[in-house]
């Protein structure tokens, strides 16, 4: 029984090893990152899952290898007595100060991405300067607010800005900054492809930013649970080219102004 | 002084101690419901939250359900779970993950380590006759049947479902949730009275424990366990008021009272000019996030309460099942106060995502990386404690192996979180669930289902079934990784959590048969745990007789009777050495050498020639 019972803690990790290797190796499975990162930044942040990854894994099966192999002495062990000790002062030193040391560069080592991705100052300026929609998160919704084409978003809405529901188009290839805030209550502006996630807050705007780097239409979710609909509240991001871009803005303006009476041609076309 | 003049009048009674089970001052109705014994309210405590955890268990299998077979009827519980039709409807998933969550946090773990074994261990292991204030510490339980009616009132309106951490706005204003009614009220109010309990208990055992140890038994004498309870007790003192204060806040903030307390209608949580599912514009001028704040402010230190005694315990555990002293006694100690005031300063890595100030994700990872280096400590030193010992693969050394080695994968994963770049993507998603519940079940729940057995003989005066116990151990191990482990795969996948149909999701359809493995693992152990129970119940009256040292331990408790009667020891116990002194080289006739035993060592003691310290 003693065999079995160290096979058994042995056979675990092993079990969690390989597992982890198949779903990472082996993408179509989809048990990993539902595919590389469209952001150059969101790829530095897996990057630094990658880093902490590999350090956690060497942890992880030094440490059950050493569990495993304290388990085997000490079960098979042929001598009447334990090994009295009350410790080793010196080990003590060397596991404390071994793993604060990396642990300490861990958190250094992820400053830079995380400046980038949320302090203001950092944030691209050419974003900054001119956010190109905000975005309402609502029970179940995604509301979009776009400035006119040629104008700048303002804070207060505007007679001329063009709305749309959960689907945020940007152009690729460029910073673009949103203002996200939240009608009602706390939601949180979940784009896995782009790993940008961002909650969002009853009474604030908060601005996030990214840059897409592949065409695409992407999943837009919400990630904080905001009622019996959270699960619902499913939306994309179309990453397009910029003439694309500015075609869906125009084609926005031309319904929003669309009277009912004189079809703008522009529509009519688009129609048929 | 008080404390010391009840311990006395205790005292008194000493001598009914033998015949514990035939005490005939005290009516049936004092002995076992209305008890000031501190074992019987322990006793009262373990019934109650593993009663409880057999609720929390259904409510989780009610969510598996739906996430591996979503919209379809559950067998068994369906009729009971699910509202017209047989399905889960997604406000009733709601309340399911919400309920499930507070009643194992609040009902079961909190309760079960510090009122069922805090209360058991602390004065036995200190070698006190009860507790500094028993009235007090008999309230403290008595608190958790009003706080249990309160959730089950808050099932009866349909349940609270803004999650167990209660963020306002969806668990303030009624319009915002189906939940949000009076069942959120109530559930504020069950909140409010296990605080009420926790706070009783937290009191009584510091004193307890500053006040009530036996002769020689220093501080650096105390077992790990009454240290791991100490650092509780003060962690829960620390952290509590806050959590009343901002359960009191959103309570205000929800109720329209009327007449002359009219003017009482806070808006703390409530900015102005939302519109909550076309309800008028709200009024306010309050600011959501800080809920949040004052929320994780108690609930991360919480999640150390949840796990600080069964690290006590298991050290103990562990110690005795090795034959062999605790390596690494005092940096033990040590690393559990630094985990504890650590602790109080990493609540907002909850909050990378919240939109606080950026500055703040700084200084809070660099606390939260931090916290792991205690735990690492503790790690080694476990793993040192095996090393060079002789042990005895039975039910408990099993759960203490099985604490470990859980505990490793829920502290690593835990790095992944406090990285704020990285929690960025995986905030929210399936790996925090991973990582807690590998924390709080793989860690705390094996510590205590080893501490069940481990101190079942002397609660009971019997053994559990040992054969029965590795069944249900294996099972519940099998179960438990299964279910949990591929959990941080759906997380690096991307799944969010508290979707009650994650699959309308084009990236996330194929992780169905993913989540049915899950579930089908949910379910082998959910069923472990009967045989949990039975073997407990069993045991209470059919297990073997056990003596007064059954695992020739080295603690105070040890020197009692099994069960011990009223005043816990016959003779007045005497400490003269630290808990750990396992095949002392000095101690030739046994490999233990119990706390209160008198004999001298021949030569010096040899706790210091031998000790690291030095």
């Amino acid at each position: 029984m003693r065999k079995f019972w160290c096979a058994f803690f042995v056979f675990w990790p092993i079990v969690a090893i390989i597992y982890s290797l198949i779903s990472s190796l082996v993408p179509s499975l989809g048990w990993w990152f539902p595919g590389a990162s469209v952001t150059e930044l969101g790829q530095r942040i897996d990057n630094l899952f990658y880093l902490i990854l590999y350090i956690v894994t060497t942890v992880f099966v030094g440490t059950q290898i050493a569990m495993g192999y304290v388990l085997w002495r000490a079960s098979h062990s042929k001598d009447e007595r334990a090994w009295f000790s009350h410790g080793s002062h010196s080990l003590e030193v060397i596991w404390s100060v071994v793993p604060s040391v990396i642990l300490l560069f861990l958190a250094l080592y992820q400053m830079d991405v995380w400046a980038l991705f949320r302090v203001q100052a950092y944030f691209p300026k050419e974003a900054r300067e001119a956010p190109v929609a905000e975005v309402t998160a609502r029970q179940f919704e995604w509301r979009i607010r776009y400035p006119a084409p040629g104008k700048k978003l303002q804070l207060k809405p505007q007679p001329d800005d063009l709305y749309d529901v959960n689907d945020l188009h940007v152009p690729i290839n460029r910073p673009v900054m949103i203002q996200l805030r939240s009608g009602d209550v706390q939601h949180s502006f979940f784009l896995p492809h782009l790993r940008v996630k961002q909650d969002a807050i009853p009474g604030q705007i908060i601005p996030i930013w990214f840059k897409a780097e592949k065409l695409g239409i992407f999943d837009l979710t919400c990630a904080e649970l905001c009622g019996w609909g959270h699960y619902k509240m499913r939306a994309q991001l179309s990453a397009e080219r910029e003439v694309e871009y500015e075609a869906y803005l125009k084609k926005l303006q031309a319904d929003q102004n669309y009277d009912g009476h004189a079809i703008p041609s522009a529509v009519a076309k688009k129609d048929e | 002084m008080s404390a010391a003049g009840i311990a006395h009048e205790h005292g008194h009674e000493q001598e009914h101690a033998h015949g514990a089970h035939g005490h005939h001052e005290l009516s049936f109705f004092h002995k076992y419901v209305w008890s000031k014994d501190h074992k019987i309210i322990g006793m009262q405590f373990l019934f109650t939250t593993l009663l409880m955890l057999m609720v929390g268990g259904g409510l989780a299998l009610g969510v598996r359900w739906q996430l591996a077979f979503p919209w379809t009827s559950m067998p068994l519980f369906g009729p009971l779970f699910a509202s017209a039709g047989g399905q889960i409807s997604p406000e009733f998933y709601t309340m399911l993950f919400t309920m499930h969550a507070t009643v194992m946090i609040f009902l079961v773990i909190i309760p079960i380590l510090a009122g069922a074994f805090g209360n058991f261990l602390i004065p036995l292991m200190i070698g006190a006759d009860d507790m500094a204030f028993p009235t007090l510490n008999a309230l403290s339980y008595w608190f958790m049947i009003p706080a249990i009616f309160s959730f089950g009132m808050s099932f009866y309106f349909g349940g609270a479902a803004a999650g167990w951490t209660s963020y306002p706005l969806l668990s303030e204003l009624r319009v915002a949730a189906p939940g949000s009614g009076p069942a959120q009220t109530w559930w504020l109010l069950g909140v409010t009275l296990v605080g009420v309990s926790s706070m009783m208990g937290s009191v009584n055992y510091m004193t307890t424990i500053i006040n009530m140890r036996a002769p020689g038994m220093t501080l650096f004498r105390m077992p790990l366990t009454i240290w791991a309870m100490f650092i509780t007790a003060i962690l829960q003192a620390f952290a509590l008021p806050v959590l009343t204060a901002a359960g009191f806040m959103l309570l205000f903030d929800r109720l329209a009272f009327g007449g002359w307390l009219e003017g009482v209608h806070t808006v703390f949580f409530t900015p102005a000019g939302l519109v909550v599912n076309n309800a008028e514009p709200t009024v306010g001028g309050g600011q959501p996030l800080l809920w949040q704040h004052l929320f994780w402010f108690y609930s991360h230190p919480a999640v150390y309460i949840m796990l600080l005694p069964a690290m006590g315990m298991v050290s103990d555990m562990l110690a005795c099942m090795c034959r062999k002293p605790i390596f690494g006694y005092k940096p033990m100690v040590y690393s559990m106060s630094a985990i504890a005031g650590l602790g109080f300063i990493v609540w907002g890595h909850h909050m990378f995502t919240s939109g606080m100030n950026p500055a703040l994700g700084m200084t809070f990872m660099v606390s939260t990386v931090m916290i792991a280096l205690p735990s690492a400590v503790k790690v080694f030193n476990w793993i040192g404690t095996i090393w060079g010992g002789r042990l005895q693969f039975n039910t408990v050394t099993l759960h203490c192996i099985a604490f470990v080695s859980m505990f490793i994968v829920g502290g690593l994963s835990g790095i992944f979180m406090a990285a704020v770049p990285v929690d960025i993507y995986i905030h929210d998603t399936y790996i925090i669930v991973a990582h807690f519940h590998y924390v709080v079940f793989g860690t705390t729940m094996f510590g205590v289902f080893g501490a069940i057995q481990f101190w079942f003989p002397k609660m009971f005066g019997r053994k559990m079934n040992e054969t029965v116990g590795k069944w249900h151990f294996l099972l519940t191990y099998i179960g438990f990784n299964g279910a949990f482990f591929p959990m941080h795969m759906l997380g690096i996948a991307g799944f969010p959590r508290r979707y009650a149909d994650p699959y309308i999701h084009p990236y996330l359809e194929h992780l169905l048969p993913l989540n049915q493995f899950i579930t089908i693992s949910a379910m082998i152990m959910g069923f472990a745990q009967f045989l949990l129970l039975g073997n407990f119940v069993i045991s209470i009256f059919n297990g073997q007789k056990a003596g007064r040292n059954p695992w020739n331990a080295n603690g105070l408790e040890w020197a009692a009777p099994s069960p011990p009667g009223h005043g816990n020891f016959d003779v007045p116990p005497v400490c003269y050495r630290g808990p750990y002194e396992y095949s002392n080289p000095n101690r030739a006739d046994q490999d233990f050498w119990m706390q209160t035993d008198p004999t001298r060592s021949p030569k010096k003691p040899p706790e210091e020639t031998a000790h690291g310290h030095s």
